[in-house]
């Protein structure tokens, strides 16, 4: 068992949570993730390590279906089964010169300990992040140190730049002002986003978030095409070159359940309307 | 084997074969020639003193038998439910000369139930040497080892990185063959002699590999847990599984309880499996248990499949149908799966294994559809490479298995291999055969250290 130190609402529908976990916290990268599993009928989830501080990590995730609603549900001091990590191989971070790294929604939490480390490298790294507006922005302040500039964007303008990243790192590839990206969100912003850089070739990086089960390579759940060949997000990835990444199949691969998810989670909201368990 | 009837049992997990009831155990045992030179000992990957303790059933001395087994094999309970014995002792046994061979499986099987039922022994560990041994995998190869060497004294510690121990015992062999509580129930003794499980930690990852290096020994069983796809067009629709995932799923998430657990598995109204061993039979057959019609897509000749002959005719009467001397070519639909387009094979000349290689048909005829909405593939695994592709100067295979010799010694001197991840994958027997070698060369370096 494995112990919520601290837990905490950040935003509508996202939550923010540190758990102790010393056979993860001390090795883990930026880019790499954890999977957890709440309790013996659980499924195993994976999420970003998105901090590490001594034996914990933090995670942030936005409450979509029964699991991470569960998750939301527990608070500080309570335990969850299993966490087992770090997964996956960590990001490319290496003096590149100048780093873009950009957020959109719940992304947005894999990119603290990713901009520390590009600027423990050498780096000079621009933050920027997106959402639907700002009720849903997350950890603004934290970004705003970890970066050497952050740009704030929302779709309905209310709070900072009236837009999406693409447009801001259009903004930047014109200037020929970045020479890394890195592009973590939704599939489908990391699709468009990613476009921005194509034609210019500036390597960007993008977080895939298949449907896994094990995320240690033995089942190929997580499978996604990139370059024309088959790789397990995994261990392979989870972070790929944004411009090979066959992105449909990505899409359609993440909706294989959708009739189960939605069981599943109307399943758990009547057993604790029911049982009166929801905080 | 005293089989279920097959339209009861395809309806649930529990085990096909209710095992051999202590009367027939005796009489069965009576049948022993007790040879002098028995060839079922030969049979043996780990040479079980096999005459013996069927003597001592015949004489109904249980413990005494449950004790001579347990000399060479850790895990009977097991190995009498999953080893290919008509290819090994049972296959060697004088008496299937002269009709039926001895048998030796179900004999083993009983045994190891009895004791269960009536107490085990808990074998006696040497004092501590001090030693720090790290055993990686907790599959039977990494079991046995950590056993023998937690026997000899050693400080052992299990890494598994998923959250349950025994490795394909758990999430790949289903219940019905295998049941859980068994499989458990041999972990536990092994941690009853002192060893350490770490759940959840995958090592190259949780514990890096410096940290891994600096213990006094180390014993890699990873297992072949890498699923291979055919790489055919269509691969990657919804609905098409990799043998490991769907049994996964559903072994040790327990999706055909969703919802009640929270992992869900689509449950195929018509299913193909294409492949012909062990774990295609437990794909197609975990396939049925959850509802559907069956196909099962065999390159060669129904006699040509590599899975036990037993487990073979189990599948094909809880209702499997084999399509054999044939190969999927494309998997069709989109986003979901809609069909299977196959070709007929050919079967020409015999290969070093005496079965025919087969070779597609030529033609629009010799292609064919089944209309199906999942498919599994169960067409083989390879090695895991996570965490000896992060070993430097650890040396491997053509095919990603790790080099190791005749004493599982690896090319760095205090690390050793054992089971799938240095044979490729294999049987259940020969992983723990290889992990007691591996153990006794690690005890043998201990002690020189000395
Ligand atoms: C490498 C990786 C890192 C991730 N990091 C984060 C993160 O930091 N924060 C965050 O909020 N989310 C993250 N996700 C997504 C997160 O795993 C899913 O939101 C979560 O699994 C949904 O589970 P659920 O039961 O609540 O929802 P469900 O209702 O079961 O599913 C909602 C959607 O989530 C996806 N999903 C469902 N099950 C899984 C699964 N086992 N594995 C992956 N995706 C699944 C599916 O596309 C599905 O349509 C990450 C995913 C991956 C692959
Ligand atoms: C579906 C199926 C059916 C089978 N049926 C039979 C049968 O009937 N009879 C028979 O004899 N054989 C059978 N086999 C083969 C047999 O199960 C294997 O040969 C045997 O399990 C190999 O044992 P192992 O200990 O080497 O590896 P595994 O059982 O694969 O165990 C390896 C373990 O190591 C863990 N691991 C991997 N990497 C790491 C890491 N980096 N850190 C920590 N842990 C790690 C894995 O999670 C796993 O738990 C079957 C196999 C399958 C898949
Ligand atoms: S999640 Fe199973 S192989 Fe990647």
């Amino acid at each position: 068992m494995y112990k919520i130190q601290h837990a905490d609402k950040i935003a509508e529908n996202i939550y923010e949570f540190w758990i102790n976990a010393p056979h993860v916290a001390p090795n883990a990268q930026a880019g790499q993730f954890v999977v957890i599993r709440i309790d013996g009928k659980g499924e195993r989830i994976p999420l970003t390590i998105s901090a590490v501080d001594g034996e914990n990590v933090r995670i942030v995730f936005m409450a979509v279906g029964k699991t991470t609603t569960q998750l939301a549900d527990l608070g500080t001091g309570d335990q969850i089964q299993d966490i087992a990590g770090p997964l996956g191989v960590p990001s490319e971070v290496k003096d590149w010169g100048r780093c873009a790294v950009i957020g959109g929604g719940v992304g947005i939490a894999c990119l603290p300990i990713l901009a520390r480390a590009l600027k423990d490298a050498g780096n000079t790294v621009t933050g920027i992040i997106g959402a639907r507006n700002e009720s849903l922005l997350i950890l603004e302040d934290e970004l705003r140190d970890a970066c050497d500039e952050l740009v704030v964007c929302t779709d309905d303008g209310s709070t900072g730049f009236h837009g999406f990243p693409a447009d801001i790192l259009k903004k930047l590839v014109a200037e020929e002002v970045v020479d890394a990206v890195w592009i973590i969100g939704p599939a489908i912003m990391m699709k468009i986003t990613s476009m921005a850089t194509r034609e210019a070739g500036i390597p960007t990086f993008v977080s895939l978030n298949p449907i896994m089960v094990d995320g240690t390579g033995m089942c190929g759940s997580c499978r996604v095409t990139v370059g024309g060949e088959t790789r397990f997000a995994c261990v392979d990835g989870p972070e790929f070159d944004a411009h090979l990444v066959d992105w449909d199949e990505l899409m359609t691969r993440q909706r294989i359940y959708p009739e189960q998810e939605k069981k599943s989670l109307e399943r758990y909201h009547e057993h604790t309307c029911r049982c009166g368990e929801r905080k | 084997m005293n089989l279920r009837p097959a339209d009861d049992r395809v309806h649930d997990f529990e085990e096909v074969d209710t095992g051999l009831p202590e009367q027939t155990a005796v009489l069965e045992a009576l049948r022993c020639m007790e040879c002098p030179r028995p060839m079922c000992v030969q049979g043996c990957p780990v040479s079980i003193d096999i005459p013996a303790f069927i003597s001592a059933i015949a004489q109904e001395q249980f413990r005494d038998a449950a004790r001579i087994l347990k000399q060479d094999n850790m895990l009977p309970a097991i190995c009498g439910r999953v080893c290919p014995q008509e290819n090994q002792c049972q296959g060697s046994c004088i008496m299937s000369k002269k009709g039926k061979p001895v048998r030796i499986g179900a004999l083993e099987r009983f045994i190891a139930d009895w004791e269960r039922e009536n107490g085990v022994e808990s074998p006696g560990v040497a004092p501590s040497t001090g030693k720090q041994v790290a055993v990686v995998g907790s599959g039977p190869a990494g079991i046995t080892a950590a056993s023998e060497l937690a026997r000899a004294g050693h400080s052992v510690t299990i890494f598994e990185s998923l959250h349950k121990a025994g490795g394909v015992l758990t999430y790949g062999i289903p219940a019905f063959r295998l049941p859980k509580d068994i499989v458990e129930f041999e972990i536990d003794q092994v941690l009853a002699m002192g060893a350490v499980l770490r759940l959840n930690h995958i090592v190259g990852r949780s514990v890096p590999v410096d940290e891994l290096l600096r213990y006094d020994a180390v014993l890699i069983g990873t297992g072949a847990g890498l699923p291979y796809f055919m790489g055919i067009e269509g691969e990657n629709l919804n609905g098409v599984y990799s043998a490991n995932e769907f049994l996964t799923r559903v072994n040790l998430m327990h999706a055909d309880q969703f919802p009640e657990y929270d992992t869900p598995v689509i449950r195929g109204s018509r299913v193909a499996v294409v492949g012909g061993g062990n774990v295609a039979m437990d794909s197609a057959r975990v396939a049925r248990r959850l509802g559907a019609k069956v196909y099962l897509i065999y390159r060669r000749r129904e006699e040509d499949l590599p899975a036990r002959a037993d487990e073979v005719q189990n599948a094909i009467d809880e209702g499997v149908e084999m399509v054999c001397c044939s190969n999927p070519v494309r998997i069709l639909g989109g986003p979901e799966v809609r069909g299977v387009e196959c070709v007929r094979m050919d079967m020409c000349e015999l290969d070093a294994s005496g079965r025919p290689i087969p070779r597609p048909l030529e033609g629009e005829e010799s292609h064919f559809t089944l209309d199906v909405d999942m498919v599994i593939e169960a067409i083989g695994q390879g090695p895991n490479p996570l965490l000896s592709g992060l070993i430097p100067d650890l040396e491997r295979g053509p095919k990603g298995t790790i080099v190791v010799d005749d004493g599982g010694r690896t090319s760095i001197p205090h690390v050793f291999a054992a089971g799938d991840i240095a044979t490729g994958a294999a049987t259940v027997i020969w992983a723990m055969g290889s992990a007691k070698k591996a153990a006794r060369s690690i005890n043998q370096m201990l002690a020189g250290e000395e």
